[in-house]
């Protein structure tokens, strides 16, 4: 019989509060004495690229920017309208995330020769520079790790139900799907049209 | 007519300002059910017009347009996706 790693928590898990790197990966391989590899990926919440620039009033998103006020007609330096990202939400399909992505993990274990893979993606308003998710898979060799690590973080980019809300002082804005994540799946073999 | 219970998401969810949406309907699949929705009008029309990406699931799974409904089933719409 082949030993199974005794884990408390379920392998794909949806949550508000933080996670620790350390603590998910050691509960992954814990009683698996198979594993000779284990990769992790962790995602985090990146400073996004403003949409105002001083001087420059751009369009507003969803007219949020009659909320600042403006500079008077007479002010000879306008003050910079910085859209100084401030955090991040992220709403969910409860439920369907989390048979979504059991059926990516499943599909992995078909494709690569893996002993036990972990997801965790968080929801809610979160920080710049606070984790988001995490990607963790354990397998006999470093390269059946790599490769189903990269292939679970690239279809969850186009097929899980997240979406994220970038949340600033000029307003707040739906991100859009990227064409590059699409890309990304297909290396696989997999098509997808999530941005199209 | 069958009864579907409708989700919507994010983007979608605000336009509408509706997250669940019970609905009796004739609409044998997906598309129909999406066109019934456009035909109402309004902040339906708008958020849901064709050309515009909206994706759908069934029974929370994702689905083509093409797929068909029968009574009980849950059918969520919402724009693409950008977790991770």
């Amino acid at each position: 019989m082949e030993p199974q790693p005794t884990t408390a928590q379920p392998r794909v898990r949806i949550q508000t509060e933080d996670f620790d790197l350390s603590t998910e990966v050691a509960a992954l391989h814990a009683a698996d004495t198979r594993v000779g590899a284990v990769c992790a990926f962790v995602g985090l919440v990146r400073e996004w690229a403003p949409t105002l620039v001083a001087g420059a009033p751009a369009l507003p998103p969803e007219g949020a920017l009659a909320s600042l006020g403006r500079p008077g007609a007479g002010s000879e330096a306008p003050t910079p309208v910085a859209d100084a990202p401030a955090f991040m939400e992220l709403e969910h399909y409860p439920g369907m995330t989390e048979r979504a992505i059991e059926a990516m993990i499943e599909q992995a274990q078909r494709r690569f020769e893996i002993y036990g893979a972990r997801v965790l993606h968080r929801v809610g308003r979160l920080g710049l520079g606070e984790q988001i998710v995490l990607v963790a898979v354990t397998a006999a060799h470093r390269g059946q790790a790599f490769a189903a690590c990269e292939f679970l973080m690239d279809y969850l980019k186009t097929q899980a139900p997240f979406w994220k809300k970038e949340h600033s002082a000029a307003g707040a804005r739906w991100v859009d799907a990227r064409a590059s994540d699409d890309a990304a799946l297909a290396k696989w073999g997999i098509e997808a049209d999530n941005a199209a | 007519m069958h009864t579907i219970q409708i989700r919507f998401f994010a983007a979608l969810r605000e336009a509408l300002g509706t997250t669940e949406l019970p609905l009796c309907t004739a609409a044998a699949t997906v598309a129909d059910l999406r066109d019934e929705l456009i035909a109402r009008g309004g902040a339906h029309a708008e958020a849901l017009a064709r050309g515009r990406a909206v994706r759908a699931a069934l029974n929370q799974a994702m689905v083509p347009e093409s797929a068909a409904l029968k009574d009980g089933d849950e059918v969520a719409f919402f724009p693409p996706v950008t977790g991770g």
